[in-house]
């Protein structure tokens, strides 16, 4: 029993040790300005001030605003693209799966700058540079493959007599796959809207090579632009970075067991 | 009902092989259709947005681009000049030194911690799995935002670690200003960051380890040191490789990190390849679009090695 509760008091340190970054940027996000140089820093929010935070809704709610957009615009996206398909891959047997597997796999290895090179030529002859759809676009190559892979693995596993029932009850492949598939794929729909709207959220590389010039920019800008314009202001800074961190908190909170099936299911970040 | 089908025996004599077989057949290939109609979508997908920018970025390597080519659209055909550009340039090798340093050093460090707080976690206490849920939130913080905690916290006069290395006793480091420093500040922040990705898969890995191996262990009196190294560590190379692997691809494309934290300097000292190409192509006044696509190209041919090593091990461990 006290074993067990020391191993607690350990596990609380460890998790206090890892999580010390994130009460940082909190601590700083509320420090005033004048306390931001001193040596050594304030440990504790002793005078603290809401500033930093005020800063943020004059001048980032613009950037929120559009990163909300293209976070929602990406996960429609990558859901309407990737369910069909691992549908097919994992019930209709399609001759050339092992092909459309391996491009879905070599397709997660390639990095955003390179991605980032191609679309910019592309999205400039399109005239979709600096525009919101061509970051929907862009952000989205970052989940579908991830997506075609969670929803194969799920719906590999819906049991065939399920389709069996509604193919007897007159039903085609399309009307299985909305009335039957679907629904019951929702756990593995939480789990990929889950992680393609965190990855455009936080996407920085496309949002600063294809996005450098737009009227509507996402976040990730906001918060550079202020690193680069404001070295002072770090707690304005800190500030908008805690507001930013608001939707991973939020869906880590309200998702967990998703969160932890997408790592282990999935396996891949970037 | 109403339309005869074409091979229908005539005279009701009854042909059995081979209508049933045509009937089999036209259904496979519909069922084929069906099955690519569904994944139209992401072949379409894939060709548009993954084959067309890679086609484009090779050719663009292979050209010599300019803002003009931009307006008047012409870009001649300059065959490997930018590839051998960048081979002979000043940066490469210390580019791929530090690619090579930043990428190993991570995994190492990462997967090492990773598996030592999943074997930690293992065990069932209190607080268990609230505490390994609160060890994710750093994976899910946008990269951006780790890596301005991080800038902030090894800042030079102001910054938490350095008060901390003075209250003890020891020397202030410019972590991040000086060569010698800044490919380590961002080792430390992306170590940090890739933490809760090792634990997490480490961790699924050891609960697929069936609980009775261990209970023999303990009867025949191994201890736990004993357990570790002859029971958990073999049976959770399978998942170790792939973690590893994983890590090897995610790393080598890191770049948000250290731009934020160093932007690749002071001088080369912390440029990895992925941060020499933006650096070309965007870092800038004048973008070098056309060696900055060659840099990614190299990168990519990297990528690609340590991805073909995967897949195998993947192949291998599906079997096993």
């Amino acid at each position: 029993m006290t074993r067990r509760v020391i191993t607690s008091i350990i596990g609380v340190i460890l998790t206090a040790i890892m999580l010390f970054p994130l009460y940082w940027m909190v601590n700083v996000s509320l420090t005033q300005p004048q306390n931001l140089r001193k040596d050594p820093p304030d440990l504790f929010p002793v005078d603290p001030t809401f500033a930093g935070y005020e800063r943020v809704l004059t001048d980032q709610l613009p950037y929120l605003g559009t990163s909300l957009v293209i976070g929602i615009g990406s996960v429609l996206l990558t859901l309407a693209v990737s369910a069909p398909a691992a549908f097919a891959l994992a019930k209709l047997r399609p001759r050339g799966r092992t092909v459309i597997d391996f491009v879905l796999l070599i397709a997660q290895m390639i990095p955003g700058i390179i991605m980032a090179m191609g679309f910019y030529l592309i999205f400039y002859n399109w005239g979709i540079l600096n525009t919101i759809p061509g970051l929907i676009l862009a952000d989205s190559t970052l989940a579908v493959p991830f997506g075609v892979l969670i929803f194969t693995a799920f719906m590999a596993g819906i049991p065939d007599e399920l389709m069996n029932a509604a193919k007897i009850d007159g039903a085609g492949p399309w009307r299985t796959f909305r009335s039957v598939i679907l629904p019951v794929s929702r756990n593995s729909i939480v789990t990929v809207s889950l992680f393609t709207f965190l990855w455009a959220w936080s996407d920085f590389i496309f949002a600063s090579t294809l996005n450098r010039g737009g009227d509507l920019q996402p976040i990730t800008i906001g918060i550079y632009r202020y690193i680069g314009n404001n070295t002072q202001d770090w707690n304005a800074i800190m500030a908008t970075a805690v507001v930013a961190s608001i939707p991973a908190a939020i869906l880590l909170v309200i998702a967990q067991r998703y969160v932890a099936a997408g790592v282990t299911a999935g396996a891949v970040k970037d | 009902m109403g339309i005869a089908p074409e091979h229908e025996g005539s005279a009701g004599v009854p042909t059995p092989a081979l209508p049933s077989d045509q009937a089999r057949k036209r259904h496979k290939r519909r069922a084929q259709l069906t099955a690519w109609a569904f994944l139209a979508p992401v072949v379409i997908y894939l060709v548009l947005f993954y084959a067309y920018p890679l086609y484009r970025n090779l050719d663009l390597s292979l050209r010599d681009y300019t803002l003009r080519s931009f307006i008047d659209g012409t870009a001649p055909f300059v065959w490997f000049d930018n590839y051998v550009e960048v081979l002979t340039s000043a940066t490469f090798v210390p580019a791929l030194i530090n690619t090579a340093i930043f990428t190993f050093g991570s995994i190492a460090v990462q997967f090492a911690i990773g598996l030592a707080l999943a074997v930690f976690f293992f065990r069932k206490f209190p607080l268990s799995s609230t505490l390994r849920a609160l060890f994710l939130v750093p994976w899910l913080l946008p990269l951006l935002v780790s890596a301005s905690i991080w800038a902030w916290m090894l800042n030079s006069e102001s910054g938490i670690v350095n008060a901390g290395l003075e209250a003890i006793g020891l020397s202030q480091v410019n972590w991040l200003t000086s060569p010698q420093w800044s490919l380590i500040s961002v080792l430390i922040a992306n170590i940090w960051i890739g933490i809760p990705f090792n634990l997490v898969i480490l961790y699924s890995g050891l609960q697929n380890i069936p609980t009775d191996i261990y209970e023999a262990a303990s009867l025949d009196g191994a201890n736990g040191w004993q357990t570790f190294w002859r029971i958990t560590f073999p049976l959770l190379r399978p998942v170790a490789a792939i973690t590893i692997l994983l890590g090897l691809v995610y790393t080598l494309k890191v770049f948000d990190i250290i731009w934020i934290m160093t932007r690749g300097g002071p001088g080369d000292s912390s440029t990895t390849f992925a941060i020499w190409s933006y650096r070309l192509g965007f870092g800038g006044g004048s973008p070098d679009l056309s060696p900055a696509a060659a840099v990614g190209n190299l990168l990519i041919i990297l990528a690609f090695i340590f991805g073909l090593i995967y897949i195998r091990a993947q192949r291998r461990m599906e079997r096993s």
